[in-house]
Formats: structure tokens, sequence, C-alpha cells
């Protein structure tokens, strides 16, 4: 590695004192609303978390805390925490770990001030329901940055969610085999994603009205087939079976951890592979390298040899393959009848979480966990009959991506080369 | 279509061009065309009419090829192809071609209503498919105008749905808690829509001109924020029609609706006049205001403009408000023309029709105008056609897509056709950008 290099990567791991000052600022004004809003402000009465799913093996009691006093311990702890963030120079990982730990005190601060003087808040249940709901996400988001580093915008993921969603279900059916599903739903992903590769690599569409106008075709046409084949022909076309979940021996019947990590359908184990694959992939194989280059600066990745081009078709085909297993979850991992624009803005919440994991895989995996969180939260506050509107959460991560952009908590940096068409001269 | 032809209306485009331009962009990247620049002239001059007719006919015939191929019927007659060939290309062509005159009915005239109405029958049904295709037109000409007025200024507007609720959201809540006398109560409503529309959409040229926010990005998430933000506010008591389980809003007060224009029987009304006047004032302003002139100058060239004493700036954010108003108008159009009441999903599939309108219209208020037009013909034809055919009416939104795939992609077209490719080349399509740009 030359010295210039190295103080790139120097300068890209630590950080300004301004930025130290800002984003250690706020941990502590996350502490002080933990403290303040939901500890003075939470109604009498405790707030119990049951950790036992029917059915476990082995058995946790439930936890009964007054919210008071846990939420200004937690205030403190992230007020602690902020202050040591602007007082020492931390490494990258414990900067994150730092701001990881306030974010989850602020989402436990927030379950008791929610919970107090209600019942029992299934807290297993709410974890396990965070997972997955992200899978779509996740899988959407490992999508986009497949795409996206190698240089091309994939604004298709609603629609490659969507079609994967319904070639899953429709061969599910009709073969009368999940497994066939299982492979038609990537298919499908790459169907569209073929489109999206053809049109954005060959004639050089503007990605962004491509896969807009994608994704407008993929909802037209589904609902059409939907319509014209899927409804009168329900019985052949449409009642899939639906996996059924696995669970992982030893490792499943760890209490809390093993419902939520290791007793899911296949798509979550997928996922895991998949999360995996591309994190190592892109990051610490040649082929990864050779794709960042390509979407930084696709002119010296030509000059050294790399097909531009091609390299950039690959990447689309198997973003469009990962996000079509997203779609085939929908179907025949969870509900199994195809509905209409089933989806329902999935897509762009995975695409959101990629902008919002600044185009990292780890970090669109990260925020599509946070934003299926809010999503589960949505759910289960609606049964402990919260006063919370369901509508502000599901606003949530759309209003963290707008702060996200606008620079406010540190702005993502997209792939230099990002939806610029390579033109060799 | 002669390439002669295709030819001369290629050189016609590029006469309109003016000089060429520099070759260095906005963002500084020697080589590259700057985006605004390309966006500019793609949209503005790009796509020749040859190439959207052509674009045209290619989605009808794609379209007729899918009508015809998911029938039963016709999948039947090509199962015994071999046996009786005829037969099976001539169900397929009265499936497709049935389904196409169903939805020309349904949008342009029906013969059988102007024969009845010379034995007597009513009149006005003669005009109802017009009337229609004006009411579907109405909000997409003004999201569209939303969309083609930021083109304009290079910006990518993709939130015509979130702006279209801010106004349906105001211009409704006047409409049923708000007590004011006819005409006034209508226009006041009008009025607030606008604001509505306004500031939703001035938030995204705020935030882009403070903090350079991506517009695309951030208009995307307000789509959605806006759209839980209704839901929420359908939720309230102040709201909320009373004694209804559903998240709807009451009523609007007969006073805030806006006037049929030709009699109870159709439903053409004020909200087409106001859209074509807003088409109107679009021009005007792009044309003969000085507003117009720093818009367009900020979006050829950012650089230049700043240079000039003009600040890109101010100018997003003045083209986001105006951008906002056009599509609150659009949410206040429906609500007090159509819907008389605010309920979810209200937004319909107003950002992607205007974007493809504004793309189709190549970002002119006269374009996005005859492009809206047609989508409104399709869908006011596409419901005729679902209820006389039982062609799912999804089929549109099918063609819509294939439209501006096919706009958007010159050479595709040209290589289908065999056309000649313009003699200079470059600048006669939408020229792809990244999200810094």
């Amino acid at each position: 590695m030359t010295v210039a290099s190295a103080s790139v990567v120097a300068a890209r791991r630590t950080i300004t004192v301004e930025r130290r000052v800002v984003i250690g600022g706020l941990l502590v004004v996350l502490g002080l609303l933990d403290a303040l809003v939901f500890g003075y402000l939470s109604p009498p009465g405790h707030a119990v978390f049951s950790f036992t799913l029917t059915g476990a093996a082995v058995s946790v009691p439930n936890l009964s805390v007054t919210p008071r006093p846990v939420c200004v311990a937690l205030g403190a702890l992230s007020c602690v925490i902020g202050a040591g963030y602007v007082g020492f120079r931390l490494s990258r990982i414990a900067r994150r770990v730092a701001a990881g730990v306030c974010v989850a005190a602020l989402a436990v601060a927030f379950l008791c001030w929610a919970d107090a003087g209600r019942i029992p808040l299934p807290f297993t249940s709410l974890l396990s329901t965070t997972v997955d709901s992200a899978i779509p996400l996740m899988l959407g988001a490992l999508s986009g940055c497949l795409c996206e580093r190698s240089g091309v915008i994939n604004v298709a993921i609603e629609g490659q969610l969507l079609t994967g969603a319904f070639g899953a279900a429709v061969v599910a059916s009709a073969f009368g085999s999940i497994w066939l599903g299982l492979l038609a739903g990537p298919l499908c992903g790459v169907l569209i994603a073929a489109l999206l590769g053809l049109f954005a690599l060959r004639y050089r569409v503007d990605q962004i009205v491509l896969g807009i106008v994608l994704d407008l075709f993929a909802s037209g046409i589904t609902a059409y087939l939907y319509d014209a084949a899927l409804v009168p022909f329900a019985n052949r076309l449409n009642s899939p079976a639906t996996f059924g979940a696995y669970k992982i021996p030893l490792l499943g019947d760890i209490p809390i951890v093993g419902p939520v990590l290791f007793d899911s359908t296949i798509f979550l184990y997928i996922t895991y592979v998949a999360i995996f694959a591309v994190q190592v992939g892109l990051f610490s194989t040649r082929w990864g390298l050779r794709v960042r280059s390509v979407g930084e600066h696709p002119t010296a990745a030509d000059t050294v040899g790399i097909n531009v081009n091609a390299t950039r078709w690959r990447n689309v085909l198997l973003g469009g393959a990962v996000a079509g297993i997203g779609g085939a979850y929908l179907t025949i991992g969870s509900v199994g009848a195809f509905g209409k624009t089933m989806s329902s803005g999935l897509g762009f919440i995975a695409l959101a979480a990629m902008i919002f994991g600044r185009w990292t895989p780890l970090g669109g995996v990260a925020a599509a966990l946070l934003f299926g969180f809010m999503t589960a939260l949505s759910g289960v506050l609606g049964t402990i009959n919260s006063p919370i509107p369901s509508d502000v959460l599901l606003m949530f991560p759309y209003v963290a991506t707008i702060v996200a952009v606008a620079g406010l908590v540190g702005r993502g940096r997209p792939p230099k080369a990002d939806g610029q068409p390579y033109i060799k001269t | 279509m002669s390439s002669e032809l295709a030819d001369q209306a290629e050189e016609t485009a590029k006469s309109e061009d003016g000089p060429p331009s520099p070759a260095t962009g906005g963002d500084g990247r020697p080589g590259a065309r700057g985006f605004t620049e390309a966006l500019l002239d793609a949209v503005t001059s790009g796509n020749t009419v040859t190439v959207t007719v052509l674009a045209f006919l290619c989605a009808i015939f794609l379209g007729g090829l899918i009508i015809a191929f998911t029938n039963t019927t016709v999948l039947h007659a090509w199962g015994n192809l071999f046996s009786a060939p005829g037969k099976a290309f001539a169900t397929a062509w009265d499936t497709a071609a049935g389904a196409y005159v169903a939805m020309f009915e349904g949008a342009i005239v029906n013969p059988h209503a102007v024969s009845a109405a010379f034995h007597g029958g009513p009149v006005s049904t003669v005009f109802n498919p017009l009337s229609e295709t004006a009411v579907n037109a109405t909000p997409i000409i003004l999201t569209g105008l939303a969309v083609a007025v930021a083109f304009r200024a290079g910006l990518f507007n993709i939130g015509a749905a979130s702006q279209f609720i801010g106004g349906a959201m105001i211009a409704g809540w006047i409409g049923f808690a708000v007590h004011l006398p006819f005409i006034l109560h209508a226009a006041v409503a009008v009025a607030g829509g606008l604001v509505g529309g306004a500031v939703v959409g001035g938030a995204v040229g705020f935030l882009k001109a403070r903090t350079g926010a991506h517009e695309v990005i951030v208009t995307i998430m307000s789509n959605y924020v806006m759209e839980y933000l209704l839901l929420y506010l359908l939720g309230l008591t102040a709201f909320r029609r009373p004694g209804n389980p559903n998240p709807i809003s009451p009523p609007i007060a007969t006073n805030a609706v806006l006037p049929h224009l030709f009699g109870s029987t159709l439903r053409v009304n004020v909200g087409f006049l106001i859209a074509l006047a807003a088409a109107a004032a679009v021009w005007w302003v792009l044309n003969r205001t000085t507003i117009g002139f720093e818009l367009r100058t900020v979006g050829s060239n950012p650089r230049a403009a700043r240079s000039a004493g003009m600040s890109p700036e101010r100018t997003w954010i003045v083209v986001m408000l105006l951008a906002g108003a056009l599509a609150g108008l659009a949410g206040a159009a429906v609500v007090q023309g159509t819907n008389f009441n605010v309920a979810p999903q209200i937004y319909g599939t107003y950002t992607v029709d205007s974007i493809t309108v504004a793309l189709l219209g190549r970002a002119s208020p006269t374009g996005t105008v005859l492009a809206s037009l047609l989508f409104g013909a399709l869908r006011a034809g596409g419901v005729t056609m679902q209820a006389s055919t039982q062609v799912p009416v999804d089929i549109v939104t099918v063609i819509e897509a294939l439209i501006v795939l096919f706009v958007a992609a010159p050479p595709l077209m040209r290589a289908v056709f065999r056309l000649r490719e313009p003699r200079a080349g470059g600048g006669e399509q939408l020229e792809a950008r990244g999200w810094g740009g």
C-alpha cells in the first residue's frame, strides 16, 4: 500500500473534532430524551416484558420494571457515552458500538414508557417480527448495494420484489412445489434486472427514470395478470404452500436469541448467507475490488483491463436475483397467495435502508433492521393498546432517510460513477 | 413513417436548439456532459415526434399482444394453431381490437350513443367519454406541470404525490370545516390547496438549497411521509367523518364544490379550466418573466447562472414552491371536483403519471397538456374497457410504462424501425446522471 492511500485510509478512520462534538452532543440529547421525556412523563405502573414464546424449551420469567428509574439510568448511560464520544478519540468500532448502545437505550426507554401500566409487552415476539419484516428489506438493500457499487442506480427494487413475489407464488402453486417457487422468485427478479441492464447499459437511459418506469411496469403487469389469470384460476395458480419455520438444533433453544435468529423460514438463513457473501465479496475479494473500481472510476478500471459493462451487467442481474428472493419471501415465505401491489413500498424502504446505510451491505442491513423494528413496533403497540399512532412510527424510515441525506447525521457518499453509463472512448 | 421525415423532424428539433453548449458539465468533471444541460437538451428538444409516435404505437402493439395472449379463448385457439391457423390469428386480433375499440368508445366517442342521440336519446351521453377524459386528465396535467417546471430548472421532482396530498389535505379541511358563501368557499379551498402543496414542495427546495440533499431521494421519501401523515390525520377526530369507522374525512360543503361546466350529467368541472389556466400561467412564467429566465438558466448551467449573478439556491426554492403549488392544485381539483372528501389512496398513481407525461411532453407546458390528455383518455377508456370486455384496467399502466420506456430510448426505436441516426450525436435522449448531480 502506498503512503498516499494509507493516509487516505487513516483519514477515513478518524473523524474531525466538529463531527465528534456534533454526534456526541446528539447522543447526550438522546440520553436527555430517555431520562426527561420517557422517564418523567411515564404513567404510573410497571412495564412488564414477557420473553417466553409458547412452546419454548427454556422459559424465561417476565421482567417487571418501574419505568422512571430505568429510563433515568439509561439516559445517564447515554449521556456518559456521549461525553466520552466528545472527549476521547474512539476507534471506528468503538464509535459504532457507542451509537448502537445509545439507540438501543432509547428504544428500551421508549418501550418502558409505552408499556407502563399496560399488559405485558411480548419482547421476544417483537424482536422476531422485527427480523421477519426486515428480510425483504435486507435483501432489497443488498440488491441495491450490488447494483450501485458497480455504478448502476437501482430504483427498481420495488418492481423486483413484486415480480419475485408474483413468480414465486404462481410457480409454487402451479407445480405444487415451493422449492420451484423459491427458484422462480429470483428468476423473475432477474427479468426486471435484465430490463434495467438493457436500457441502462445498452441504451443509456437515465437510471432513476428507468427504475421508476420499471416499478410502474412491474406493478402494472402483475396487477393485470392477477386480474386476468390469478383471480379466475385462484386454486390452480394462486394457492401456493408456504415454507414453515425450521429451528436450528441447539442454537434455536437459546432463550430470546434462539427464537429470534435461529427459528425461522429458510429465507432468514438465505439472508444470512447473502449478507455474508455480499460483505465479504465486495470488500475482501478480487471480484469485489473490481466491482468497486467500476463503480468509482470506470475509466481507470477499463485501463487495467476490467470489462466495465460486463461487470455491471453481472451485478445488476445478481442484484435482481437477490431482490427476487426477497419478493419470494412475501408470498411463499409468509402469507402464501399473491396480492395486487403487495410489496407496498417495501422496495423504496429497502432503497432508503441502503442509502441510510451509506451504500454498504452491513450498514444497509442495520438500517433494514431498524426500519423493520419500527414496523414490528407499530404492530405490537396496537396489541398493548398504546396511544402512540402507528402511522407516525411507520413514517420513521422515510424521515430518517431525509435527515440522513440532508447531512444532519453525517452524509453518505454514493459511489462516484453511480448512475453514469460508461462509454468506451 | 419514412426515415426522411424522421430526419426532417430531427433537423427541426436541432435548429431550435440554439448554439452548441460547452463540453464541460456543471459538476466540473471534464469531458462529462453536465447533467442539467443534458437533461434540458433531452427533455425539451430531444425526442422527436417520430420517436414519440412510434413509441406509442409499439406500446399499443405490445399491450394488444398481452391482452390477446392472456385470454383463454385465444389461448385455446392457439392450441389448435396447426389445425385452424386462421382462427388462431382471428381470435387474437378480435380480442385485442375489441379491447381497444371499447377503450376508444370510453375515451373519445361512442357511436352507439351518437346514433341514439339522433333518435331522440340524451345528447349528454355523446359527450360523456370526452368529459371523462378531461376529468381524468385534470390532475395529471397539474402534477405533470409540477414535474415539468422542476425539470426546466434541472430538478427531478418525484414528489408529486406528497405535494398532491399537501394540497388535498388543506383544500379538504377548508372544504368541510369552514363555512363560507358560494364561489368564495371554493376559491379559498383551491387557494388552500395551492398553499398546502407549495409548503411541501418548498420544503424540498429549501433542503436542497441549504444542505445539498438530493431532491430525488428527498421527494421519494416525502411521498411516503405525506402518505402516513394523511393516514394519521384521517385517524384524528378533527379529520374523521363522525360515525364512520373508516379513515375518511367528512364530505366537503356544497359551496366548496367546483361547479360542473356542462350540466350535472357530465363530470367535467372548473378544475379542468384551472388546469389549462395553470398550463398557460406556467408557459408565461417560463417564457416571459425574469424568474422564468433565471429558472431556465439555472437549469441549463448553474455555474453560468451563478457567475451572471443569479442564485441557483434561491431558484431551486422558488421552482419547488411553484411545482408544489401546481401539484397542490391537483389535490384541490380532485377533492373539490370529483371525490368531495379526503380519503387514503387519494393520491392515486400521480407520482409516476406526472413524470411520465412530463417526459412525454418534453417538459413544455403544451406538450405536458397534450400528453396528459392522452393519458386521461387511456384512463377513461380503460374503465370502459374493463366494464365491457373484462380486460383488466391495469393494462393501461403497462401501456404507459412501455410508452415511457420506448420514448426514453430513441436508439431502440431507431433500431427497431431502421431509422437513421441523427447526424450530430447526443442530446436526443435523457442522459443519465448519478445521485450526486
